[in-house]
């Protein structure tokens, strides 16, 4: 027993070793990087129809204000916040003047409060809403840094800027920066506001909220905005190409690239003998898709043979489907065994009705983790060891027998010593 | 656990050493239901794999959102456990009729299958609050990567509306879930175990621990998951069947001393006579 508990701690000795000593080279850097400060721009539509009186008996306008000043004030240390106004400035009814209307009311930076709520205060509804150029210029204000960006958009009515669709342009926004979200709030929204709005905040990963009262718009502008401060992996982007050999090679870490309807892309990924890969992607539906859809993930060789796969397939309203896999690399009794290339290979079936925009692809998030590989299993049970009453059974049945013949033979052989 | 106990006593009553037994138990069981319930519990959730809230066991974390977000927590499980997630979404005070769903991926974000519970449910309209469950399968310290078995790393909870009216999108919500877990003990210890747990993104932290000096601590840079469970991840190495196994072993020998003292009779045997 004294022996067993002993093998037991050096098992365990040798497994924390094991856990901690050891170091994992070739990792991505880019994870490891100072985390930059995250930004976040309010856009705030300043168009005419904010001037209705039906939020808690003040006007729309009224309401917002009041919920920027309080987030203003809860705003966390080290969020860069900015305000961009739409319709605030022009009065005319000249369409294509009125769809230029957007303007910076407060730079993207370090916040100064009372600045700020100044500007704020100056505010009153006027013109139209240019929700797409708006989101346009929003994004080029937050331009810069490798920290998370958001963008808190507050509409009351839909856009009145056609034929640029807001929600083309958030999709496009979006596959030009990585880690972008649109959160949208709509004030008191009627049907086409809410379809439009919610649209822009699926394109971008974002959350859509229906505001019928003061409360509400302050909780979750606030939200939002401590939301953008809670530091987060910030992904690299990278584009898998359309077959193994030209693929980029990844170490571990995060990565985003696009993917349409119906295309493959494949990654590299080098595994040491006695290391374990771990792969996960998954395939965001970030416009209008059809209710059932998948994804596929497989692990190839560089001669075509397929190691291990990940699949999923779902059906409904979704945000993403995902799937991942594993792959240990046996051991090698060779030193210096070369490094297998593993090929990744991630393929889609989403589809769209005609009509819906297939480019820029949907957005494939894909982690890579190459780690130590697992000690495998030998036996079912752990360390073989046996459990149950058919064990304690079986035992007690042999020692018992293994006894009495013991005893016989024995006095057997006390018999025949005797007789001799 | 209770048999585990019930052979502890036993093992005691036969004089062993109980050290194996009730030391490295103590140590490695898994963690219960933590006694800081609802202290610091998370009151918001992520909106995607990459931001979900980190919870742990036993501990009852709310949200608010709107009908429409999806809404991502996501909870460390070790070997030996069997998680079971509950989901309570309180809905607004008018609605249409609409169907809530709980889905529960591993660290590999592949989606986990529930044995029972209710994932889906549709709420009636005007209902106040749905309850979604699930009931997962035993998570194993090891299995064959071609089996999407649970592994012990990061599980992560989604809540969502798959099924509303238009009209509906947007309103506001609060979620409650809460993931309590059962001891399965020793009948689910498999041989085997993986190097690292299933945690996203490991591979990465643990190549940064190794390179940080203290001083950079401070400025912890974020990470995919840096989850773990109270007392940390199970080596591995301990199960009840050491006990079960033990004991057998000493039944055995008991029975193998009484087996040949049958055969010996009790006492000097009394066919040898005087002075043998």
């Amino acid at each position: 027993m004294i022996r067993t508990h002993r093998l037991a701690a050096g098992v365990c000795a040798l497994l924390a070793a094991l856990a901690g000593g050891i170091a994992f080279p070739g990792q991505a850097v880019a994870d490891e990087t100072e985390q930059a400060a995250p930004k976040v721009e309010l856009v705030l539509d300043v168009s005419g129809s904010m001037r209705t009186a039906d939020i808690d008996g003040g006007t729309r306008m009224a309401a917002a204000k009041q919920a920027f000043n309080e987030v203003l004030d809860a705003t966390p240390e080290g969020v860069q916040l900015g305000i961009r106004t739409l319709g605030a400035n022009y009065r005319g009814n000249d369409r294509k003047e009125g769809c230029k209307d957007t303007a910076q009311l407060y730079p993207v930076g370090t916040l100064d409060r009372t600045e700020a709520k100044t500007a704020v205060a100056t505010l009153t509804p006027t013109g139209w809403t240019p929700i797409g150029p708006a989101l346009l210029k929003a994004a080029d204000d937050l331009q810069g840094g490798s920290g998370t960006r958001r963008i808190v958009l507050i509409s009351d009515g839909e856009d009145t800027c056609q034929p640029l669709d807001p929600c083309e342009v958030a999709r496009e926004i979006a596959a030009k920066g990585v880690g972008l979200t649109i959160d949208t709030l709509g004030l008191v929204p009627d049907a086409k506001t809410r379809d439009q709005l919610s649209c822009i905040a699926d394109a971008t990963g974002g959350t859509y909220t229906s505001v019928q009262h003061k409360e509400e718009l302050t909780d979750r502008v606030g939200q939002l905005v401590h939301r953008a401060a809670d530091p987060v992996v910030t992904p690299v982007a990278t584009e898998g190409t359309d077959q193994c050999s030209s693929a980029p090679t990844l170490k571990s870490g995060l990565y985003t690239d696009r993917e349409e309807f119906g295309q493959q892309r494949w990654y590299k990924v080098a595994v040491d003998p006695g290391q374990e890969l771990r792969a996960s992607v998954s395939v965001a539906a970030d416009r209008a898709v059809n209710a059932d859809y998948g994804v596929l993930l497989r692990a190839v060789t560089v001669h075509g043979r397929e190691i291990v796969r990940g699949e999923a397939s779902g059906l409904g309203r979704t945000d993403v489907i995902s799937t991942g896999l594993r792959y240990p690399k046996a051991e090698s009794d060779d030193e210096d065994a070369a490094p297998e290339t593993v090929c990744l290979q991630v393929t889609n079936s989403f589809s769209a009705a005609s009509g819906v925009k297939t480019s820029p692809g949907l957005p494939v998030e894909l982690t890579v983790d190459v780690v130590d590989g697992p000690s495998q299993a030998s036996d079912v049970a752990s360390f073989g060891l046996g459990r149950g009453w058919w064990l304690l059974g079986a035992l007690v049945l042999t020692g018992f027998l293994a006894g009495l013949v013991w005893g016989w033979v024995s006095r057997w052989r006390i018999a025949v010593w005797r007789s001799n | 656990m209770s048999i585990t106990r019930v052979l502890s006593a036993a093992l005691l009553a036969v004089g062993l050493p109980v050290g194996l037994a009730a030391g490295p138990a103590a140590a490695d069981s898994s963690p219960s239901p933590s006694a800081s319930q609802d202290s610091g519990a998370p009151t918001q959730a992520g909106t995607s794999f990459r931001t979900a809230t980190e919870i742990d066991q036993g501990q009852q974390a709310t949200a608010s959102g709107s009908t429409g977000d999806y809404l991502y927590w996501s909870f460390p499980a070790d070997a030996g456990q069997r998680p079971d997630v509950k989901a309570t979404v309180k809905l607004p005070a008018a609605h249409a009729a609409q169907t809530w769903q709980l889905d529960v991926y591993d660290g590999l974000r592949r989606r986990q299958a529930c044995q029972y519970g209710a994932q889906t449910r549709t709420a009636a309209q005007g209902a106040t609050s749905v309850e979604l469950a699930c009931v997962m399968r035993t998570v194993r310290a090891w299995s064959e990567p071609w089996a999407d078995d649970p592994l012990p790393g990061t599980y992560y909870i989604r809540l969502t509306v798959v099924d509303l009216t238009s009209a509906d999108l947007g309103q506001p919500v609060s979620a409650e879930v809460r993931v309590d877990s059962k001891d399965i003990g020793g009948s689910a210890a498999v041989d085997g175990s993986l190097a690292k747990p299933l945690v996203p993104g490991i591979a990465v932290t643990s190549a940064a621990d190794d390179g940080a000096s203290p001083a950079t601590e401070s400025a912890k840079p974020a990470v995919l998951s840096g989850i773990e469970p109270d007392g940390g991840w199970s080596s591995g190495w301990w199960s009840d069947r050491w006990v079960w196994t033990g004991i057998g072993g000493v039944l055995a020998a008991l029975a193998g001393i009484g087996g040949y003292a049958l055969t010996r009779g009790a006492g000097r045997p009394s066919r040898v006579p005087p002075g043998a």
